[in-house]
């Protein structure tokens, strides 16, 4: 897909929580030996998805140097509202200055949420409908005790500010979306907990759908993967995005700076852009990026980017590096108290 | 907080917005009805969002709505502007914060009326992240 009117990134922000859960403490705490991940970040007793939002959507306001009265859509991708029913872009937009000129609204598509605000915001600026457009992934995401999620199940997440390509920081060159009914992870209204596949998850869910997306892209454009400087897949664990990397061409060079799922978990729908956002923070003018999403039930998004020059200078402030070695480990009965799963 | 004071509330302590005396300059957080030089007239002043810790304290036996934070710190800030602002910080343990660290805004959950009520949202502080 292309747009009718050149988009980019004018602006893009990060966060991770500060409080990190060790496999290795989960794994004390119930007698296992998993590890599909090192650590993962979790919130603060007073952070939540909005918070996250928030904080993503400000670095993202900050950088682009765009004024936010211009930003005509926020659009918040997530499967943790703090709300059932209660917008979350509209306290976004609130606290960045978008308001009351803004089209606002909670996306939910699993993992692949935040890219589908993201596309959403293309199709509104390459329309020529807005000048400026934000989309957010970010979640708190849940994992039920003892299950494998438990693991990998984070909190964090990425803003993008979308508007004109000539005056952004990277260049949307084309994007596609791949989707089918693919049952492979929900959760029922009022559980605490979403339920999964277990190995359903992997091959004809995040496997079909990322090689899906990716093929058909790198087929749309004519690229084929050595042409890209840096690759970012979803990363719901260590283990995926470097096989599904693999299964399309791409390199362990290629993906390493946007891989930090070993060191912060599964963000759900901030997983993919969070890695956009660590690779940006340390791509090149020139350097092109390869990106697909997924989330379950299921689809993913592809995205490919050219990195352009404005990046050198807007890219100030804390990057995801910064975020991820600021860290508190905690004890799985800390973790549980963050989550709000002891209440006294 | 009632719904309505929360929302007339919300821009000041979203988006850290004060308010600046017409006549003489000074500047006040919270608003105030009149300035120490006798005007009434005001003009928004956006706050400086990183400042320096002057003083603080550790609040463990909290008021009702803020038990579950405990312990938390609760410090005097005076921003780079020169404003003098009270707020929760952050991202530290009380038994490292020190006068004169470095702290930055931070957006935040204040408070919840309970199970069902709204989510209260604002500033707190945190120590800087570079």
């Amino acid at each position: 897909m292309k747009t009718l009117i050149r988009v980019g990134i004018a602006g893009y922000g990060a966060y991770v929580p500060m409080y990190r859960l060790k496999a290795a403490e989960v794994n004390r705490m119930w007698g296992t030996s998993g590890e599909p991940v090192e650590e993962k970040a979790v919130v603060a007793l007073d952070e939540d998805t909005i918070t996250i939002a928030v904080e993503c959507a400000r670095q993202a306001v900050k950088r682009s140097g765009v004024n936010p009265a211009l930003i005509g859509a926020v659009y918040v991708g997530t499967e943790s509202k703090p709300y059932a029913v209660k917008p979350s872009g509209t306290i976004v937009a609130e606290v960045i200055g978008a308001t009351p000129s803004v089209s606002t609204a909670d996306y939910e598509f699993a993992c692949k949420a935040g890219t589908e605000a993201m596309q959403t915001c293309i199709g509104l600026v390459g329309s020529g409908m807005q000048k400026y457009a934000m989309g957010i992934g970010a979640d708190t995401a849940q994992g039920k005790p003892m299950d494998a999620l438990e693991y990998t199940a984070a909190c964090g997440g990425a803003a993008y500010l979308f508007g004109p390509a000539e005056e952004s920081v990277a260049e949307l060159e084309a994007s596609y979306s791949f989707v089918t009914d693919t049952p492979d992870f929900w959760r029922r209204p009022k559980e605490m907990y979403p339920r999964h596949g277990n190995r359903f998850t992997g091959e004809p869910a995040y496997f079909k759908h990322i090689t899906g997306a990716g093929k058909a892209l790198l087929a749309e454009t004519g690229y084929k993967p050595a042409d890209f400087k840096w690759a970012v897949f979803h990363q719901p664990n260590a283990k995926f995005p470097i096989n599904v990397a693999k299964m399309l061409g791409f390199s362990m060079d290629q993906i390493n700076p946007g891989l930090v799922s070993p060191v912060v978990g599964n963000t759900y729908a901030g997983s993919s852009p969070l890695g956009l956002a660590a690779t940006l923070d340390i791509a090149e003018p020139g350097d092109k990026i390869f990106m697909v999403s997924y989330g379950s039930g299921s689809g993913s998004d592809a995205f490919v980017w050219k990195v352009r020059e404005p990046i050198k200078q807007r890219r100030g402030g804390p990057k995801v590096k910064s975020y991820i070695e600021r860290r508190k480990y905690v004890d799985y009965a800390t973790y549980l108290r963050h989550r709000g799963q002891i209440i006294a | 907080m009632s719904v309505p004071r929360y929302w007339r509330e919300e821009k000041p302590r979203y988006r850290l917005m004060g308010e600046e005396c017409a006549k003489c300059g000074a500047k006040y957080y919270p608003k105030t009805p009149v300035c120490a030089c006798g005007s009434t007239e005001f003009k928004p002043y956006k706050l400086a969002e990183m400042g320096k810790l002057k003083s603080w304290t550790v609040i463990r036996n909290a008021p009702v709505g803020y038990e579950r934070f405990t312990p938390y710190v609760v410090a005097l800030i005076e921003l780079d502007d020169g404003v003098q602002i009270l707020s929760q910080v952050v991202d530290v343990e009380p038994e490292a914060v020190k006068v004169g660290m470095k702290v930055e805004y931070a957006f935040r959950k204040v408070t919840e009326d309970g199970q069902a009520g709204l989510l209260q949202y604002g500033y707190k502080f945190r120590p800087v992240v570079d």
